[in-house]
Formats: C-alpha cells, sequence, structure tokens
C-alpha cells in the first residue's frame, strides 16, 4: 500500500504523482471517493490512470492508493445467474445499496461472502494433485456443477480436505508443498487481462449448434471456434446473439453487454428466467453469466467488460465445459481503447484508433479454443467467442472489422437490406462464410446425415445463381429465361423463405435442430430435383409451381420437433406427385 | 462555502474555453462563474483540471470577455436545475432560466444535471403500447412506454409537424394517467420554436408541457446543456411526481455540432468527420435517460428529432445515433415530394421494441403477422415497380401487377394521413388487411390460416359494407 496525489483529471483520465513501487495495470482507488482505476502508463513519477467511474467531483492533491494487484476478478460459486458491471461488481447488490441509480466508489465483494455452499470433496487426504485438478464439486444450479480446481500455481500433497456447508472464503483444503502449506478456498482470484493456463489447444471438429439454420446448416461455427457478426444498426445484431445466447448448445453461456443499450440487458435478465432450455427443460438463466455494461455507464469499465467476460468463461472452460461468450458489441469496446489513447495523446491508427487495436483484438479472440486443461486428468474444455462489431454506417472497411475478420474464422455478414425486407435472421448468403466445414464435415456427415454438406453446397451454389439470373431479369424480363433458370429462381425462393427466413420469435420457429434443419433442406431440394427431371420430361413449368405440396414445404419449418416423420411423408408425398404425372 | 474565492488568474480564452491559473482545490466537472466588468454573470464547467490550471467551458460564449477584468468563482458543484410542479406550463432557456416573463420557479429540489445511470436490474422492460393515431408508427414501427425512438429527418420534411403530432395524440390504451412533455429545443430557430409553442397553446397541450428554449441565435455551447436539463426535469416528473414523460428534443444535429465545437477548441483528435471519439458515450448518456423503473408508476419516452445532414444515413450522427436508440423512424424526401403526409419511409424505419408491444391484449393478435406482410409485399411492391421502371409496365407479370398497385396504394391510404386525423389501432390493423386483400392466398406467406379465419374474413366483411 502507498499513496500518491492527483496532478490532472481529464474524463476518465487521471493523472497522479508520487505513487511509488505502482506495476503496469495495478488497481488503485482514486481521489476522496475512492473510485476503481487501473494504472495504464507510467512516465516517470507520474502514473496514467483510468478510472472505472465517473470522475466529476475529484480534483488535484487528492489521494491516491496503490491495491498493489493487478485488475482481478473472483472465480467460485455465485456466478450463475448474476448480473455484474464491467469489473465484476454485482448490479443485484448495488442496487440494494444505492438503490435504482449506479452511485459511485461502491466497493464490494465480487461473489457473495455469506452464502454457505455444499462442498463436496472428491480427493482425500494422503493425494498427490496439481494446479487444475478437481478437488471437490458444488452443486450451483440445476444445470451447472462447479467444479472447486486447484488455483494456477498450485500443487502438493492434501493434507486437509472436508466435505460440507462453506462460504467461498473459508479454507477447504490444504496441500503441502515443498515444506509449505497453502491454503485452498472456494474462490479464486486470476487477472483478466491474462489467459488461464491449459495443457494443449486442440483443433475444434465439432459445432456448436445454435438451432439457428442460416448459422448451422451453411455457415456453422465450431465449439471452440471464433465467430464476428458485423452489421449496421437496424440489421439485427442483437436478436442474433441473444438468439445464440438462448439455444447454443453450450454448458455456460456468457453475455457480454458492452457498451450497449440498457434495455437490451433488461430484457435477458426479465426473459431468460422465463426460457426453458431446449435439452435439460430448465430455465436458461440457470447456465448464464451476465456482464452488464450499458452505454452510458462508465467508458473505461467497458473496456475491462470484455475481459471479465472471458476470463469467467475460461474458468467455466477449465472445469471442462462447453462454453460460450457472446460480446455485444466490441466496437464499443474498441471505442473505449480510442478514448483513452486519444487522451493519453498517443499517435493515432487508422480513424483515430490507437495503433495497437489489431493486437488486442487477435489477443482476446485467441483466447477461444478447444483445450487440454490444465490438470493430472485428461480433462476437454472449449470456449466459443462470438463478437458483434457494429460498424459506422454499416462500413465493412472500418478498422475494427478488418482487425476482426484477421483473426476470426467465421463471418456472418448481417445486410441492412435483408432487414427491411424483414428477413431475419438478416444474415447474407452470398458474403458471409466459414472456414469450420472442413473441420466439422465428420461430425456433420457421422452424426446428422452424408448428404448434408452435398445438399449444403447446391444449395449455396442455387442462391449464388440466383443473384447472377437476377441481373439477367432486371435487363430482360422473367420471360426470356428458361424452364430451369425459372426453376432455379423459384428454388432459390423456397430457400429463402422456406429455410433461411426464421422467426426468432416465433415459439416453434426459433429453435431447429441440425436433424430438423436437414430434413428441412432435403424436402426443399428433393423438389427441385424432382422438378427439374420434370422440366426436362418437357413438363410445364409453370404447372409443376402450382403443386399444393410447394405450400406444405412452405410450412413444414413449423412442424413441432417431436413429430419429425411428418417429413417423410411429405417426402413420399413429393415423389407420388411427380411419379402421377 | 458561501462566499467562494474569486480568481482574476484568466490567461487565455480560446473559443469556448477559458483558462484560469493559480487555482487550488478546483473539483474535475465542477461549475464556474465568471463575472465580467460590468458585472454581468455567466457559466462555465470545468473541463480539464491540471495542477493548478483548471480549462473552463463557457456555456454563454466568450463575446466581451478579456483577461484582465474577468473573475472567475467555483462553485463547487455540478450544474443543476430547480425542479418543481409549477414548472409545467413554463417555458426556459437553455440553462432552465423562465423566459416567458412568468415568475422564477421556486424549486422543490435541486438536482445535478448529469444524472446517474439506472441501474439495469432496475429497469423495466418497456412493453406498453403507446397510441400515436399515426397508422405508419403505429402499425409498423410501433412505440412502446420507455422507448427512445429517433426520427431522422432532413432539412426541408415536416418533422415538426410529425412531433407535434405525436406530442398532441399520443396515448396508452385504456389508461388515464398523468401524461406530461417536456420539450427541449436546441438550436432551432424562432419560427419553429413559435410553430411548437402556438400549437402547444391552442391544443391546451401547454398546460402539461415543460420547455427548454435555446434558439439558433443563442450561445451554441449552451445547447450541451439544453438535454440534460430536459431529461433532467423529465426523470423529476417521471421518477419522483409518476407522470409518463414524452421527452421531445430537436435538433440533436445542432447538439453534435456544439460538441464538436469544444472538441475541436480543445484541440482533440478527432474521429469520423471531425466529431469527437466520444460522442457515442455522450449521446448515450442523453438518450439511455429513457426508461421505465421496476416498481416505479412513471416512465420518460425519448422522441429525438436529427436532421441528416445531405440525407444520408451513414453520416456520424444518425448513425451514432441509430446504435443507441431503439429503432428509428426515417422520413423520406421522395415521399415527400409526392404531397404524401408523414413522409415515413417504413422499409428502412424501425422500432426495436415492437415485439414486445403488439399482440393480445396490448394491440390485437394479427398485429405481428400482418405488418410483417405488409412489410415484405411492400419490398416487393417498390422492387416491382422499379423494374417497371427499366422494363415498363408490360414486362410485369400479373402477380407483380398486384404488388406495384398495393404499393401505390399503402402510400395513398395507409401512410398518409392529415396532421388532426388520430386513428385507433384498431383502425390501422384493419387498414392493413383492407389493403392485403388485393392479393390472392398464396402470396400472405407471413400470415398464419387462424389469422385469416379470425381476422381476414373480418377484413372481408368490413369491405362490403
Amino acid at each position: 500500500m502507498n499513496g500518491g496525489k492527483i496532478v490532472k483529471v481529464s474524463g476518465p483520465l487521471v493523472i497522479a504523482s508520487d505513487l511509488t513501487e505502482v506495476k503496469m495495470y495495478d488497481v488503485v482507488k482514486v481521489g476522496l471517493p475512492q473510485l476503481i482505476g487501473e494504472v495504464i502508463g507510467l512516465d516517470g513519477n507520474t502514473a496514467f490512470i483510468q478510472v472505472y467511474e465517473e470522475t466529476s467531483g475529484v480534483g488535484p492533491e487528492e489521494p491516491v492508493i496503490s491495491t498493489g494487484e493487478p485488475l482481478s476478478v473472483e472465480l467460485g460459486p455465485g456466478l450463475i445467474g448474476g448480473i455484474y458491471d464491467g469489473i465484476q461488481r454485482p448490479l443485484t447488490v448495488i442496487q440494494q445499496m444505492s438503490g435504482n441509480w449506479i452511485a459511485r466508489g461502491i466497493d464490494i465483494p465480487k461473489l457473495d461472502r455469506k452464502k454457505k455452499w455444499t462442498f463436496k470433496a472428491k480427493v482425500s487426504k494422503g493425494d498427490q494433485v496439481v494446479t487444475g485438478d478437481i478437488i471437490g464439486t458444488v452443486q450451483e444450479t440445476e444445470l451447472v456443477e462447479q467444479k472447486i480446481m486447484v488455483p494456477p500455481g498450485l500443487a502438493g500433497e492434501v493434507t486437509m480436505i472436508k466435505s460440507g456447508d462453506f462460504s467461498v472464503e473459508e479454507v477447504v483444503c490444504q496441500l503441502k508443498q515443498d515444506g509449505q502449506s497453502a491454503d485452498i478456498k472456494m474462490a479464486q482470484r486470476w487477472p483478466v487481462r491474462k489467459m488461464r493456463p491449459v495443457k494443449e489447444k486442440l483443433p475444434p471438429v465439432e459445432p456448436l449448434v445454435t438451432g439457428q439454420r442460416v448459422i448451422d446448416t451453411f455457415f456453422p461455427v465450431a465449439k471452440g471456434g471464433t465467430a464476428c457478426i458485423p452489421g449496421p444498426f437496424g440489421s439485427g445484431k442483437t436478436v442474433v446473439q441473444h438468439q445464440l445466447a438462448k439455444w447454443a448448445d453450450a454448458q455456460i453461456i456468457v453475455y457480454v453487454g458492452c457498451g450497449e443499450r440498457g434495455n437490451e440487458m433488461t430484457d435477458v435478465l426479465m426473459e431468460f428466467p422465463q426460457l426453458k432450455d431446449p435439452r435439460s427443460g430448465e430455465p436458461l438463466i440457470k447456465r448464464t453469466v451476465l456482464i452488464a455494461n450499458t452505454s452510458n455507464m462508465p467508458v473505461s469499465a467497458r473496456e475491462a467488460s470484455v475481459y471479465t467476460g472471458i476470463t469467467i468463461a475460461e474458468y467455466f472452460r477449465d472445469m471442462g465445459y462447453t462454453v460460450a461468450l457472446m460480446a455485444d458489441s466490441t466496437s464499443r469496446w474498441a471505442e473505449a481503447l480510442r478514448e483513452m489513447s486519444g487522451r493519453l495523446e498517443e499517435m493515432p491508427g487508422e480513424e483515430g484508433y490507437p495503433a495497437y487495436l489489431s493486437m488486442r483484438l487477435a489477443e482476446f479472440y485467441e483466447r477461444a479454443g478447444k483445450v487440454k486443461c490444465a490438470c493430472s486428468e485428461d480433462r476437454e474444455g472449449s470456449l466459443s467467442v462470438v463478437g458483434a462489431v457494429s460498424p459506422p454506417g454499416g462500413d465493412l472497411s472500418d478498422p475494427v472489422v478488418q482487425s476482426t475478420l484477421r483473426v476470426v474464422k467465421v463471418f456472418w455478414s448481417l445486410d441492412d437490406k435483408l432487414a427491411y425486407m424483414r428477413h431475419f435472421p438478416a444474415i447474407n448468403w452470398l458474403s458471409s462464410y466459414s472456414l469450420y466445414l472442413d473441420n466439422i464435415s465428420d461430425y456433420l456427415g457421422k452424426r446428422i446425415s452424408p448428404d448434408f454438406l452435398a445438399l449444403r453446397r447446391e444449395a449455396i451454389k442455387l442462391l449464388q445463381d440466383e443473384a447472377s439470373l437476377e441481373e439477367i431479369v432486371r435487363l430482360v424480363g422473367v420471360e426470356s429465361l428458361s424452364p430451369n433458370d425459372r426453376l432455379t429462381l423459384a428454388t432459390a425462393k423456397s430457400l429463402r423463405e422456406d429455410f433461411l427466413h426464421q422467426m426468432a420469435f416465433d415459439p416453434e420457429d426459433t429453435y431447429t435442430s441440425l436433424q430438423k434443419q436437414h430434413l428441412l433442406l432435403k424436402l426443399i431440394m428433393h423438389f427441385h430435383h424432382l422438378a427439374k427431371a420434370a422440366v426436362s420430361r418437357k413438363l410445364n413449368l409453370d404447372e409443376i409451381l402450382k403443386y399444393k405440396v410447394r405450400e406444405k414445404i412452405a410450412k413444414a419449418k413449423y412442424i413441432p420437433e417431436n413429430n419429425l416423420k411428418i417429413f417423410n411423408e411429405l417426402l413420399n408425398e413429393i415423389e407420388n406427385v411427380f411419379k402421377a404425372v | 462555502m458561501s462566499k467562494a474565492k474569486e480568481y482574476s488568474t484568466v490567461t487565455s480564452i480560446a473559443g469556448p474555453l477559458l483558462m484560469v491559473e493559480h487555482t487550488a482545490g478546483i473539483k474535475y466537472d465542477e461549475i464556474a462563474e465568471i463575472i465580467l466588468k460590468n458585472g454581468e454573470v455567466r457559466h462555465g464547467r470545468v473541463l480539464e483540471i491540471n495542477q493548478d490550471k483548471a480549462l473552463i467551458q463557457l456555456f454563454e460564449g466568450s463575446m466581451g470577455l478579456n483577461l484582465a477584468d474577468s473573475r472567475v468563482r467555483f462553485l463547487g458543484k455540478s450544474l443543476e436545475l430547480g425542479v418543481s410542479l409549477d414548472m409545467l406550463g413554463r417555458i426556459f432557456n437553455g440553462l432552465g432560466h423562465p423566459i416567458d416573463k412568468g415568475p422564477d420557479i421556486i424549486p422543490e429540489s435541486k438536482l445535478d444535471i448529469n444524472g446517474l445511470s439506472i441501474n439495469p436490474c432496475a429497469r423495466d422492460y418497456p412493453n406498453e403500447f403507446i397510441q400515436t393515431g399515426i397508422s405508419a408508427i403505429d402499425g409498423m414501427t410501433t412505440l412502446v412506454r420507455g422507448q427512445k425512438l429517433p426520427i431522422f429527418s432532413a432539412a426541408g420534411l415536416p418533422h415538426n409537424e410529425l412531433a407535434a403530432q405525436i406530442a398532441r395524440q399520443a396515448k396508452v390504451l385504456g389508461q388515464e394517467e398523468q401524461f406530461a412533455v417536456v420539450f427541449g429545443a436546441m438550436g432551432i430557430t424562432f419560427e419553429e420554436a413559435d410553430y411548437f409553442i402556438t400549437d402547444f397553446k391552442k391544443t391546451g397541450a401547454i398546460e402539461r408541457a415543460v420547455l427548454f428554449m435555446n434558439l439558433a441565435d443563442d450561445p451554441a455551447i449552451e445547447r450541451i446543456a439544453t438535454p440534460r436539463m430536459a431529461l433532467t426535469c423529465a426523470e423529476y416528473l417521471a421518477f419522483e411526481k409518476g407522470m409518463h414523460v414524452l421527452v421531445i428534443l430537436t435538433d440533436m444535429t445542432n447538439y453534435c455540432e456544439a460538441l464538436r465545437q469544444i472538441s475541436a477548441a480543445r484541440k482533440e483528435i478527432p474521429g469520423r468527420r471531425g466529431y469527437p471519439g466520444y460522442m457515442y458515450t455522450d449521446l448515450a448518456t442523453i438518450y439511455e435517460r429513457a426508461g421505465r423503473i421496476i416498481g416505479q408508476k412513471g416512465s420518460i419516452t425519448q422522441f429525438p428529432i436529427l436532421t441528416m445532414p445531405e440525407d444520408d444515413k451513414t453520416h456520424p450522427i444518425p448513425d451514432l445515433t441509430g446504435y443507441i436508440t431503439e429503432g428509428q423512424v426515417i422520413l423520406s424526401r421522395e415521399l415527400h415530394r409526392r404531397s404524401i403526409y408523414p413522409p415515413i419511409d417504413i422499409l428502412p424505419s424501425l422500432s426495436r421494441l415492437k415485439e414486445k408491444g403488439i399482440g393480445e391484449n396490448k394491440t390485437r393478435g394479427d398485429h405481428g403477422s400482418v405488418t410483417s406482410q405488409i412489410f415484405s409485399s411492400y419490398a416487393r411492391g417498390k422492387e416491382v415497380k422499379e423494374l417497371a421502371v427499366i422494363l415498363g409496365e408490360a414486362a410485369l407479370t400479373e402477380t407483380d401487377k398486384i404488388y406495384a398497385r398495393f404499393s401505390d396504394d399503402l402510400e395513398a391510404t395507409f401512410i398518409s394521413q392529415k396532421e388532426d386525423d388520430e386513428r385507433s389501432i384498431a383502425d390501422t390493423l384493419d387498414l392493413c388487411w383492407k389493403l392485403l386483400l388485393l392479393f390472392p392466398r398464396n402470396e400472405l406467406k407471413r400470415i398464419k390460416d387462424a389469422d385469416i379465419e379470425k381476422y381476414y374474413l373480418k377484413g372481408q366483411q368490413f369491405e362490403d359494407k
């Protein structure tokens, strides 16, 4: 503990002098209200501090105290279902303390200190354990069993272990290593800007099933993969992020609302306790951690929020869980970087963003991945990261989009033209891509159907053909096209309207399993194949397109998940219709 | 602190900024009074404080100030607004001083105009439908209580008429509750201001309105405070007096320009088009002050108006606004040229909270699917009409012709309405069905059979009458 004093205040940037022994990224308490800040630069006797709270009313000569520790999160039972601000202060507790408005200088424990958790020991006295080994478990919610691990850096022989009801601060286990003894509590701390250690990184091979047809079938993301969703405002970034948070088949969801609307976080807070996980039937909130730093909350805490989120996500990954993190939106994070950089009077790079923007983004996304967890047993976990980007004017040449695209493997390009037509999710099928198809083709071929990827390829080709045919139609009219080309247009339209278009607000349409996605695609393509054969037999295309069965195809997306055999009946019906003529 | 120390150590004045040296004990963001030689008092705010140098942003401009005779007094608090119920029906300048020749307000309490952020946990989700009586808004970009829905307009378009109509007609169905309008004008002309004041007086709306007027010839920097004054007053009325407050802020473009002016004077690194990099955050501190709070009766609904320079939606002001607000209502010059009022371009317009405010028990069960169908059919209709321009009417198929006719009819009967025409939501939706009757059933893909049974047939009867 050592104290200095404030020299200069300029918005979220405070410059202090005489802070001896302070290190980069140490947390400091600033001024009389003891605002929380972080050292982001040192120059001789002065320290540059970004303050995570509003600095009005703070002035020179006020004290600054260093805590000597970097910005850290507390990891342990109590995380799930919670909502935290950018530096992991529980917002519900803040509400109890300061009412409906967020007051400043509140220093509260990040995890509940009083609550007792039932700890079940999994090792016994005399066992040898290393970093990451599970010493016991706590059933935190119906969906999540927290595994209490040996914190990074510790290893040795268990000299004491006890089961029972404890708070996160009580010692539940003691280790002896090289004659020194170490206490283990259920909660551990970890600095947010540092990746948690893993044994080994593995290539991702399984798809993260999201229930969104355009994503799962056309542009899938793998478990442990990275994706980005750039798009102009109003194109549905947040709805896609919410859909992923709701339906992705991850065991833990970390949702970071970074510099976005307050009402959107409220929406999540109110909706998730009501929504049921399609696999377990339990409320979704029981597997979710929320980080909310809305746009009117202090800028620098916005910068910290994505790190807070990903560190919590890594902690659950280390337990062996499938974790997915959604960050909405990384542009606001980049803007926070830009604002601080401007106040530090650094030389700007593109568009005023600091020159280290792409490095920071790459570091962040690289924390995703499928890993062998650091522990003595064979445990695998994965962390997928999906970041929304909000480029100004929807312009994809924006530095944040470009830097992001260099590191992520999946690009879901949101298109405002589609949004205007209320085609949702407004993911453009021509410009989006996924680089995980090769990784997961084995999985899809074995688990779903061998023809899945072939159907997908064909469908995408039809949509591409449609785009070029439309140019011709624009010039010479639809009549001048051959029946084959007109069939292409009709099938592409069916693909767009009956397959890609998916209503997030419709209870049946909001989630589609991979099996159903395959059947639905097969239905459309089956009709296409038979129609194509019929056209080559010189049957009238206009007659074919009037078949009643097409209306049934259009409604097939509303067929309930528990009644998928209807699809087989429909497939037969299509065959019979064509046989009849 | 009754007699604060006065500094006569002003060392530089540049544009709206003033530097005072040899200060002690000054805090960031506190308010300063600058006393001129002739006794006139102006106001400023501490923007930056570096050791014993304080940089002050002047609200009323620097005209007539000099270095030698100006004295500066720091008040040790942020800019505050004295609030009271007596403010209803009154007109204030951009800094909250009465300009309607009425008596001074005796404040019930004094509130910091910067406010605090609402804890996301304390927010209540906006889901109560507000009927504005305007079909294009009620039907397509539905407004709900606690929402912030800006109007993206452009020079020469009737956004003031639209805003005034909304202020007159807005109501929540089936409820009689205390309703107030807070009007914040930033840099608008006398005529525009006069239009609102006259309209409010004529319709009696003034009784439940508070007006903050910063006109085009008032100091530009004062505009930085004006929306915050208006919102502080709104928060008082909403969360202390339980009223439902509609806040109209016009014109946000002028506000952003004032922000740019200060940023330029501080020689900050400019972002896009010279606007400061923190404009998003700054705008968010205004727009995010809309909302509802759990357990509180009142609400704040915001209608900011901005004029898009060169009708360009990607200009930083509309762009950043769109990223913060919950949708946008976009006015179209093309519709305006064809004398359609309100010239709302429904395709790019959007209300993010629509889904929560519509449906059974709120508006009507068919609202969602019917308007989704209208969007998709209108988009197709517009495409068809573009095609017709290239290829000629003759090249259109029969179905395409229906689409073309539909989009004409929609613009003429649904979007277009008179300034004093107040349509109920049922009227608006019946109008939708009437328009959709043009199509054969298989073209209405977004509508479920059940809704057809319940409402399409009803629409048919409607037609027969």
